[in-house]
């Protein structure tokens, strides 16, 4: 045994890897280098426009509208999931159609149209139904670029939240109820206490997930002429034709939002791992 | 064991419980009588409704039809002129406190503490004030030996220990009658010792406890009746010691048989 022991251990090599490595190293020098040396770039462009103060109000408006968007997404998305889960077949196929259509039509069709509303119908109005109305308004003066943006964005990212949630309540044990119930609580009670605090460590990272990509998706709204971030650059650049530092502006600029994001998920998803 | 004083209230009265899943009868026509302060013990076959009949005592089940009392209560339902109406929820969950149930699973709150666990429902069911419901919880958790552990998540805690930090989270409630289903059927065989202590302790302190179980030692030690059920009927019934000695019934003897 002990001659055994003594025996040293060779571990295999991997002579690929090492190639490998060498041949990556080397395309991303290549790469690093021309980006940094081709004047095309523009890089003291994008320096200058970094901080500018129009780009900056861009981006503000991109995250109001991200966290807006977001907000509206959960609140909807839970009452869907729950009226999915409901033992109401009305209730529960109403949530389900829902979903279906706000999940199946592009958001990009969703913003255009909403912004589009007026043509639909000319006037809103509010009043009692069947009879007369209180209120009648212009639909172009209600629905503003903002209005159309907010319900395109928010109303289908309602729509994949609930399934979100829907699937993060079906994953907490049947049994965690009864025995809440047994104890006396009331369903709501249950929902809030027992239910959704389990259900969040399913939950959050697929909502962690799509903050990340609704950020990204308010560029759409540059579209319905918004000036969130990218719409921001582009009225910038048709003015200066310094199209591509521009974009690297907001490039960088959603690269930044999103890796602080990033590490935002990663403390919240420890936040509510289970000991 | 407790003597049960002639004449006193039975804390648990069932008279022709039925239950259906789909056209498959679990329970048919089930009697019960459960003494204050005494412990009935149910045993069985698995798939003969033992767990249905625990579920249907404190409405966790709707029944197809039949009465249960608990404290001289009907539970779920309201009598009116000859026919059950089903009670609204609040009703229903008023009446769950009065029952404390224990799982075959514990069924532990996994995002809360022991402790937490215990004072939980107290503080947002009975509106306890939280210092009160804490010290309360504190004893029960050192009575089922659990101290120096409050502060542990389920996931930290053995079986056996997580069982007892159930049972003392339904004594939080301070019910007045006991629903055991298998305690110790999920734990390690060495952890099952320290459950059945806990619940032996119980039982001397006078609770009224049903115990649907797999342990024949503790039902005939603990236990002042004994219930066989198979394929949804009460097949026999009596004291422990005589049941599990001379059962009279052939489908007894031949459980008997199987199990020991």
């Amino acid at each position: 045994m002990a001659e055994q022991a003594a025996q040293q251990v060779v571990k295999l090599r991997h002579p690929g890897t090492w190639m490998a490595t060498v041949v990556v190293l080397l395309i991303v020098g290549l790469v690093a280098t021309s980006v940094a040396t081709n004047p095309a770039f523009e890089w003291p462009v994008v320096a200058q426009y970094m901080l500018d103060g129009e780009v900056l109000a861009g981006l503000r408006r991109t995250l109001a509208l991200t966290v807006a968007a977001m907000v509206m997404g959960l609140v909807l998305g839970t009452v869907l999931a729950l009226l999915r889960l409901s033992r109401n077949r009305l209730l529960s196929t109403l949530s389900w159609g829902y979903i279906w259509f706000f999940r199946s039509v592009p958001v990009l069709v969703q913003l255009i149209f909403w912004y589009n509303f007026g043509a639909l119908y000319a006037t809103i109005s509010l009043g009692v139904p069947f009879g007369p109305a209180l209120f009648t308004a212009n639909t172009n003066t209600l629905i503003t670029p903002l209005f159309a943006a907010l319900a395109g964005l928010g109303l289908s990212q309602s729509a994949y939240t609930a399934e979100v949630i829907r699937a993060g309540i079906v994953s907490v044990s049947p049994g965690q109820t009864r025995a809440a119930l047994a104890l006396g609580m009331r369903r709501l009670m249950i929902y809030r206490r027992i239910v959704l605090p389990q259900a969040m460590r399913v939950i959050i990272p697929p909502v962690g997930n799509e903050v990340i990509s609704m950020v990204k998706n308010t560029s759409l709204v540059s579209v319905i002429a918004l000036a969130e971030l990218l719409y921001t650059t582009q009225l910038i650049y048709s003015r200066t034709y310094q199209t591509i530092p521009l974009l690297i502006v907001a490039s960088l600029w959603y690269l930044i939002i999103v890796s602080v994001l990033s590490v935002g998920q990663y403390f919240l998803e420890r936040r509510f791992r289970h000991r | 064991m407790i003597a049960v004083a002639p004449g006193a209230e039975d804390m648990l009265k069932i008279r022709g419980l039925s239950k259906s899943y789909g056209s498959r009868q679990v329970l048919r026509d089930i009697d019960l009588d459960v003494p204050t302060g005494s412990v009935m013990c149910i045993i069985g076959p698995s798939g003969s409704g033992k767990s249905t009949l625990l579920s249907c005592i404190n409405h966790l089940e709707p029944i197809d039809s039949g009465r249960v009392w608990v404290a001289g209560e009907l539970v779920g339902y309201r009598e009116h002129r000859g026919k059950l109406y089903e009670l609204p929820e609040r009703e229903v969950a008023r009446m769950r406190r009065n029952v404390g149930m224990v799982f075959q699973q514990f069924n532990l709150f996994p995002h809360m503490t022991a402790l937490q666990n215990v004072i939980e429902a107290p503080i947002r069911v009975k509106r306890t004030p939280p210092a009160r419901a804490k010290d309360r919880a504190t004893r029960l958790l050192d009575r089922v030996g659990l101290a120096g552990k409050h502060a542990r998540y389920p996931a930290q805690l053995s079986g056996g220990e997580q069982q007892r930090v159930a049972i003392a989270r339904a004594l939080a409630m301070d019910p007045k009658l006991m629903l055991f289903d298998e305690p110790t059927s999920a734990l390690d065989p060495e952890l099952v010792g320290e459950v059945l202590a806990v619940m032996q302790d119980l039982a001397r302190s006078g609770m009224t406890m049903v115990v649907v179980t797999h342990e024949l030692g503790f039902a005939r030690e603990v236990g002042d009746q004994l219930t066989f059920m198979d394929d949804g009927v009460i097949v026999e019934r009596g004291d422990p010691r005589m049941v599990l000695a001379a059962p009279k019934e052939k489908r007894t003897r031949d459980f008997l048989s199987r199990v020991l």
